[in-house]
């Protein structure tokens, strides 16, 4: 899958694990579901390589609230574009978790939300096989004014009205 | 232009906006925003009709953009923020009726104006002739927080405690492309009122707030939630009795943050916030929101006074003259013409200004069709704002318009214009002011047809003597369970249904939008649409008969119950 962090093409180092895959050699990161993370929590540690979790959009952050220091990406799927459950999810990684690590979105998701996935405080986003990259370097540039507060933001009501997204979009 | 009005007007500022029209007035940075979200769209219209997009990709896009596909055409919603325009801003809705649809616009039950016969290719150009008077379609439709609604006598109202529109505009800033919750389970509306009298029926809306004082003057507000109509109609429970002004934003995150993540996804008919709330009980959901808004840093969320000041010196005040309040001609002219002292009993309420009156132009004439004005007709109520009412117009839940700050002298000549443009039909709250969905005419999930059957209970009660004997009634019809038009809370509703293939009509009486908000009853049986004109008469037929001094339709009802309706309308079957 493509994927694009700061609105460009970048390599992807992670390896996504099913539930039953061989670990890689220790130095690969692997992303495992939480299911995993819970049932090989011993073999997962201590490698050298980073480790990632991927929550459903059903599944809830308070759900590795306790475990976050283990991680060095969280993987969040949407598994339609139109379910939104993913925003608040990084934005509760962000803000009351103080997550500070990769947020990468995987699964259905349109250029027109990648601005919103940032400013929720989405770092990365696995692009749909086949679709234009340009789209989402693109979408980072227009609208450069935001009317509220966001995690990738000012972090105040100070100005209501217009925040310039830009200054944070990176 | 009569002296006075032209000794009132004030030299309009260089972008043209009648300044002291009671409107947010944009400045460069919302301006800039605006363009750059048409320049979007634009795109976003140009990858469809390449293909980029699919229509399935596409059609969440559009919504947030007020862009329905209906039965024959696209329909575009435009935003009328809690229903204020400019006269400059009508006669723009002039403009795009006559250049892009077929010469006439729609005023919706959300004081939204709808423009029904739109090609996709058009829209981006239609986008730009809003954006050059400051409106948009921004988030009328879609899964987000739609357009925010609020009284429509808001600032002028005798009865007001907080004007509403300041913070109507607030939500309505937070609202826009809020990059958490554009993507929600379902719609979300919220309405605002600052008044005892609630005439923005906050009691069917996802979110409602009064906004109102405490013992030493601060603002807060009473915070309702999980209202809705539909398949399954809720009135909305109180979440919290007082929440000060600067927790507004906070704590609606809150509410938000709770619906997104744990409303149904599963299903769409209960998808929407009534259903989670019903679901969970409305203790359980306090319990979530609270959590959330206790581990939320308040500071950072924090609405500032200053915020709201900023916003509210925005909002152009009226220069009032100082009058007397009572107006001599006013009372003359009253006397001396009944047919404009009847239009003056229904269509006209008190201002708080010494002098001055808010009056109601019901778009409801005799066998009309509820809300529709041509392009001629905006032309001539955008001449008559700036007249008679600072260059302002105001748009009401109920499908009408307002022109709200009319000198009490004025009224005469104001509702003789009216008259000559088919408007002056003195007939607000009565039993032809009806609200009526698009229905099977327009609307591709309609069972039946909504319009002609207004007409025709228009045109049977259209006698104004028997009109203003009945009194206050409400009518609203909906052409399918999704109650568009508010069936379920019109004093009597009317549901369109589909009988094996054959349109006809449920009834039900007593639902109630105000203060004290009710779903109404279902009477019996589905009627034809023939039938349905005869019941309501049957039903006005025993109200008549059975109402005692002063007593409203609703009062009757209340007194006698509803056998006697349900005999009378059932007896000849
Ligand atoms: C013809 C195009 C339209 C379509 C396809 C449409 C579709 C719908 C649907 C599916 C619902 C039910 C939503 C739910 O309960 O979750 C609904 C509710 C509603 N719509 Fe429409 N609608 C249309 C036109 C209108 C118009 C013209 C108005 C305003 C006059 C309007 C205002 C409303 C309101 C007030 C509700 C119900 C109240 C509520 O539960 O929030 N709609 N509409
Ligand atoms: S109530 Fe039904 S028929 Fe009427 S506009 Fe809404 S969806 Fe269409």
């Amino acid at each position: 899958m493509p994927l694009i962090d700061s609105g460009k093409l970048v390599d992807d180092a992670w390896v996504r694990l099913g539930d039953d895959d061989a670990l890689p050699a220790a130095d690969v990161p692997v992303i495992v579901s939480l299911a995993r993370f819970h049932k090989d929590r011993a073999s997962l540690a201590g490698r050298n390589g980073g480790l990632g979790v991927w929550l459903a959009s059903n599944q809830h952050p308070k759900d590795i609230a306790d475990h976050l220091a283990d991680f060095a990406l969280v993987a969040l799927d949407f598994p339609k574009f139109r379910d939104g459950r993913g925003f608040t999810i990084a934005r509760e990684l962000r803000e009351h978790l103080g997550y500070r690590g990769v947020i990468r979105a995987t699964g259905h998701t349109l250029p027109d939300q990648y601005l919103f996935l940032v400013r929720c405080g989405v770092t990365q986003v696995e692009i749909p096989e086949g679709r234009d990259p340009a789209l989402w370097a693109h979408a980072l540039t227009e609208i450069d004014t935001a009317y509220q507060v966001s995690v990738a933001g000012p972090l105040s009501m100070a100005r209501l009205a217009r925040h310039k997204t830009t200054e944070h979009a990176a | 232009m009569s002296p006075t009005a032209a000794a009132r007007q004030i030299d309009p500022p260089a972008n043209g906006l009648p300044s002291h029209a009671g409107i947010y007035h944009y400045d460069q940075v919302d301006r800039d925003f605006l363009k750059q979200r048409v320049e979007q769209f634009r795109r976003q219209v140009a990858r469809r009709l390449a293909g980029e997009l699919t229509e399935d990709e596409f059609k969440p896009l559009r919504l947030m953009n007020g862009l329905y596909l209906q039965l024959h055409a696209y329909m575009l919603r435009v935003a009328v923020p809690y229903g204020v325009l400019t006269s400059r801003q009508v006669r723009q809705f002039g403009r795009i009726a006559r250049q892009y649809d077929k010469g006439f616009g729609h005023f919706t039950t959300r004081q939204n104006l709808q423009f029904n016969w739109i090609k996709l290719v058009d829209v981006p150009a239609i986008l730009d002739l809003l954006a050059e008077v400051d409106l948009h379609a921004i988030q009328t439709s879609g899964n987000c927080i739609r357009n925010v609604t609020s009284d429509q006598f808001a600032g002028v109202a005798s009865d007001e405690v907080v004007d509403p529109r300041h913070y109507a505009e607030v939500l309505r800033q937070w609202s826009t492309l809020h990059p958490e919750f554009s993507f929600l389970p379902r719609k979300f509306k919220i309405a605002i009122t600052g008044s005892s009298a609630d005439r923005a029926a906050i009691c069917i809306h996802d979110v409602g707030l009064i906004a109102k004082r405490d013992a030493d003057g601060n603002v807060g507000f009473e915070v309702y939630v999980g209202g809705g109509l539909g398949r399954t109609p809720f009135i909305a429970k109180k979440l919290r009795d007082w929440l000060p002004e600067d927790q507004l934003i906070a704590y609606l995150e809150a509410v938000l943050r709770v619906y997104n993540a744990y409303g149904r996804r599963d299903n769409i008919y209960k998808a929407r916030i009534k259903i989670l709330v019903h679901e969970l009980g409305i203790d359980a959901f306090r319990n979530e929101v609270e959590a959330e808004f206790a581990r939320m840093p308040v500071a950072e969320y924090r609405l500032e006074p200053t915020i709201i000041d900023g916003i509210r010196a925005r909002f152009a005040s009226q220069p009032y003259e100082a009058l007397e309040p009572i107006s001599g001609v006013l009372a003359r002219a009253r006397l001396e013409d009944q047919a404009f002292n009847r239009w003056v009993r229904t269509n006209v309420a008190a201002h708080r200004q010494p002098g001055y009156a808010i009056a109601t132009i019901t778009l409801k004439p005799a066998g009309g069709i509820p809300g529709d004005v041509s392009a001629d007709q905006m032309d001539a109520i955008a001449d008559l704002a700036d007249h008679y009412s600072f260059g302002e117009i105001r748009v009401t839940h109920e499908q009408n318009l307002v022109l709200a700050h009319v000198r009490q002298d004025d009224l005469p000549a104001l509702w003789k214009a009216l008259s000559a443009i088919g408007f002056g039909e003195a007939n607000s709250g009565l039993i032809t002011d009806i609200i009526a969905c698009p229905g099977l005419d327009y609307c591709a999930l309609a069972n039946a047809r909504s319009i002609p059957l207004a007409q025709r209970i228009s045109e049977r009660f259209a006698d104004l003597d028997r009109q203003h004997h009945i009194g206050e009634l409400k009518i609203k019809i909906s052409g399918c369970i999704n109650a568009c038009g508010h069936h379920h809370v019109g004093h009597i509703g009317i549901l369109g249904v589909d009988k094996k293939g054959v349109e006809a009509y449920q009834l039900t009486l007593g639902g109630s939008a105000a203060e004290v908000g009710a779903i109404g009853d279902i009477m019996g049986p589905a009627l034809s649409a023939d039938e349905t004109v005869d019941a309501i008469e049957s039903v006005v037929g025993v109200y008549l008969e059975q109402r005692q001094d002063g007593e409203r339709f609703l009062d009757t009802l209340a007194r006698i119950g509803h056998t006697p309706f349900k005999d009378k309308v059932y007896a000849s079957h």
